[in-house]
């Protein structure tokens, strides 16, 4: 029989940039079908290339044995393919009903929306993939599994062949993830297809039929999910080697280095509604802490607790040895805990504004007089951080959007600087960075290491925890499974660690190595 | 019991409270003033307010897609120019002239605003200031007067049964229709989710643009209606009317639990909210009449104003706890 879904050397280009390569994808009729891959591996470009989001720049897609290009949404959803994105594309004012017969409402004689059937049919699909709710409710009433599951019966309700899911399990918690499980199984059971995108590993082992690896925009390999191993999966979609993976030397360089300083901050047993399962973690005065894993391993959702974004659900934390619970950002910073976050456009930088600006919007009122900004020591404090930071400007004045990502990340760094932080949270500074920016900003971390700071520095690049960090603790699925020490670290102890298998124990050493997890030439088009 | 009667007032309590509250004000009027409930003051408060009324549910279409048309007031002053200068042709030429008028603005505005992506603030003031000008350019900056021997002044000045105006009436068939359209038909539902999310509105297959296209012509088209209604009921087309009835359309949305940021609203809760405006003015001109105080029309306002702090600040207490269950 011929495949539902039959993707061959697709291409796709941004400007420059060559998001897809070789992208190919085979989906058989009923299967629930994984995608994985690393950050930037084209995942999301492929999906939105299929959807008609993106128009491809080459290869063949078939579905349902019809070639097809589609240069819209509305095309492909008439075509039998449904989309659930990440960031739920439904209306939360509207009722449940509304958002699934929204577009095929049943009508009654002179085109008027038959309310009652429509009540109807919405309860009657929910009911098939197991939920029971009132349906008139608004959506925005109810929690995101079950706005999810709702996504997925307008799925059903369009008759769809293909359900596309990405992300599903991402801000699910346990029950609800069996929850979207048997609706994924009754999906299956009516004869439609599930593409599956995830970065949590141990799901697919349950879910899915098959699974496609692609890295770097392009295919890697395809299997049948009974024959593979995560260890397999895990070497796919970074391009190692399995033995490299599941056999880590046994070689002892050095143990643990004797804590910098005093213990300034300890995280135990932390959980939020957040993917964050359980951590523990302990950092130092003038220490570096590594925090290491896949996406989606809870990482970010650390740094989030710990910056008083997410609050606890379970576990403690302290700061220079009394209890620590900031209930929002503001009341961490009061406590001197500054979060670099990972998605500068988004979270850091106000483009419009200058350098000096974007400096010292963080410590603001700390620079008046009276009611006035004392400008001449805002300059100062400018100054001094620009020539310490080796900032590339014309002037302080310059719009910060004119400066390459380098040198606006090191504005960021200066900014949060400038709070004085005792512990500075690090969320991927070196993404999208080049190699000389992003050596400077390692030497900017290290010197505020070396005044007495604690850092809790999230990478996925591997050589710059293997050589900056002091320990790396180990995330995956939620919870921190490990602590390794440095020197010892290499790695293959943080690949292995990282997939989670059979994690070794934090006395194991390697030789030195320099590796990354994921491609150098990182694909910002994907986020 | 006490989360069930919480949840009724957050799904309905805004326009079971407008109403509650246009019931009440009816009831003091009564109780207070001996003329209130008097044929005359009852058919002559309902032919004046016909208007604004109209423009508010124009308003409350263009708000529920997440927009804002702040031209409804100029747009009736200028359609009530084109109304009066066909007048002489009767009102079945007049009538639809003064809509056009208002139609073809309504369209402008979502040509800015659909296609050329202009912010709706920005675009249907742009055509406040254009209907203005327009309408001084061909008044000549004057009243243009309306020919009395035609039929056209007997939709705003005569009523049906003695005490209906003809301009509330053909108002009514506006509302109901409109009210089918937002609760009945899908067109009206696209407006909601465009107006709640476009870019997810679209994203499901929705054609938004559509919807808000409709949504400005509509606006415009009521806005038109008003003008006739204005150039009828004063016997002259009036070029200098119009400013700030565009306030208090939004005002009257807004009393009426329309979200501002789009997404909800309702027509009987808008026009309800029209009614609550319109009463307290009627009433503070009764008030006046005892002679125990005299309020200026200034005085007026800024009681109005008081007023729907009140109510908004009432709207935030009602429905916020309900969010945080």
């Amino acid at each position: 029989m011929q495949p539902l879904l039959d993707i061959q050397g697709v291409r796709k280009q941004f400007g420059k940039t060559l998001a897809l390569e070789d992208a190919r994808l085979t989906i058989q009729r009923g299967e629930v079908h994984a995608l994985i891959g690393q950050n930037g591996a084209g995942k999301s470009t492929l999906i939105k290339v299929l959807t008609g989001v993106h128009q491809r720049d080459g290869g063949d897609i078939t579905f349902n044995d019809q070639p097809c290009l589609f240069s819209r949404p509305a095309q492909a959803q008439e075509a039998g393919i449904a989309t659930i994105y990440q960031e739920l594309n439904l209306v939360g004012l509207r009722s449940v009903t509304e958002n699934i017969v929204m577009g095929r409402e049943p009508r009654r004689l002179g085109g008027f929306i038959d309310w009652k059937r429509a009540h109807q049919q919405a309860s009657d699909i929910l009911a098939g993939l197991g939920v029971d709710i009132d349906v008139r409710r608004p959506l925005e009433e109810y929690s995101t599994a079950i706005q999810q599951l709702v996504a997925i019966a307008r799925a059903v309700s369009r008759d769809a062949m293909l359900v596309i899911m990405d992300e599903p399990t991402s801000s699910l918690d346990e029950s609800e993830v069996l929850q979207l499980f048997e609706a994924i199984r009754r999906l299956q059971q009516r004869g439609t297809a599930v593409l599956y995108v995830s970065h949590f590993l141990d799901e697919l082992f349950e879910i899915c039929d098959h699974v496609t690896i692609m890295r770097n925009g392009a295919w890697v390999a395809d299997h049948a999910i009974s024959d593979t191993r995560k260890a397999v999966l895990v070497a796919d979609m970074l391009g190692k080697d399995v033995n490299d993976i599941e056999t880590h030397g046994a070689t002892d360089f050095g143990g643990a280095l004797e804590p910098v300083g005093e213990l300034l901050f300890e995280a135990r047993d932390i959980a939020t509604r957040r993917h964050l399962r359980c951590a523990s973690l302990q950092v130092h005065r003038g220490e570096i802490v590594g925090l290491a894993g896949l996406l989606g391993s809870g990482r970010t959702e650390v740094a989030r607790a710990v910056f008083g974004m997410d609050a606890l659900s379970d576990g403690q934390m302290s700061l220079e040895g009394g209890s620590y619970r900031p209930v929002n950002a503001s009341a961490a910073i009061h406590q001197g805990i500054a979060l670099l976050a990972e998605d500068r456009k988004r979270e850091g930088i106000v483009a419009d504004l200058s350098v000096r600006e974007n400096l010292t919007l963080s410590i603001l009122p700390s620079l008046c007089k009276g009611v006035q900004i004392d400008h001449e020591a805002e300059r100062k404090l400018v100054e001094h951080y620009i020539e310490a930071l080796q900032i590339k400007v014309s002037d302080m004045d310059q719009p910060i959007r004119e400066l390459s990502g380098g040198n606006q990340q090191k504005v960021l760094l200066a900014r949060w600087l400038a709070t004085e932080p005792q512990l500075l949270i690090l969320d991927e500074p070196t993404r999208g960075v080049d190699i000389g920016a992003r050596q400077e900003i390692q030497r900017i971390i290290q010197d505020y290491r070396a005044q007495g700071g604690a850092v809790l520095l999230i990478s996925s690049e591997f050589d710059e925890l293997i050589e900056g960090a002091h320990r790396v603790v180990v995330m995956h699925e939620g919870r921190s499974i490990d602590t390794l020490n440095n020197p010892g670290l290499t790695e293959s102890t943080l690949v292995a660690a990282l997939s989670g298998g059979q994690p070794p124990t934090s006395d194991d050493g390697r030789g030195m190595q320099k590796a990354s997890v994921r491609p150098s030439t990182s694909r910002e088009t994907q986020a | 019991m006490t989360t069930l009667v919480r949840r009724h007032i957050a799904d309905h309590g805004q326009s079971t409270g407008v109403m509650i509250g246009v019931l009440l004000l009816i009831l003091l009027g009564t109780l207070r003033y001996d003329n209130f409930a008097s044929l005359y003051n009852l058919s002559s408060f309902l032919n004046y307010n016909a208007m604004f009324v109209l423009i508010t549910m124009g308003m409350c279409l263009v708000i529920m897609t997440g927009g804002i048309d702040l031209s409804v007031g100029t747009v009736a002053a200028l359609s009530s120019v084109t109304a009066a200068g066909f007048s002489a042709h009767g009102l079945e030429v007049a009538l639809p002239v003064g809509v056009l008028t208002g139609l073809a603005a309504g369209a402008l505005n979502a040509f800015m605003i659909v296609i050329m992506r202009i912010p709706p603030f920005i675009a249907t003031l742009a055509t406040l200031l254009a209907a203005k000008g327009t309408a001084l350019v061909i008044s000549d900056a004057r009243t243009v007067p309306v020919d009395w021997a035609s039929n056209f002044t007997q939709l705003g000045m005569n009523n049906v049964a003695g005490w209906l105006p003809w301009s509330m009436l053909l108002t009514v068939v506006v509302g109901i229709a409109l009210w089918l359209l937002v609760e009945h038909r899908p067109l009206g539902r696209v407006m909601l989710a465009a107006g709640d999310n476009e870019d997810t509105a679209n994203l499901m297959g929705l054609s938004s643009g559509w919807a808000r296209t409709w949504a400005y012509v509509i606006c415009g088209g009521c806005a038109g209606l008003a003008g006739v209604f204005l150039a009828s009921g004063f016997g002259a087309g009036q070029p200098l009317e119009g400013l700030g009835w565009e306030l208090t359309a939004i005002a009257s949305v807004v009393v009426g639990g329309t979200l501002l940021t789009g997404g909800r609203g309702s027509i009987p809760a808008s026009v309800a909210g029209a009614l609550m405006l319109g009463l307290i003015f009627n009433l503070l001109n009764f008030e006046n009449g005892l002679g125990t105080f005299n309020l200026s029309a200034y005085w007026q306002m800024v009681i109005r104003g008081a007023f729907l702090f009140i109510v908004i600040l009432l709207q935030v207490k009602i429905t916020r706890p309900l969010a945080g269950d």
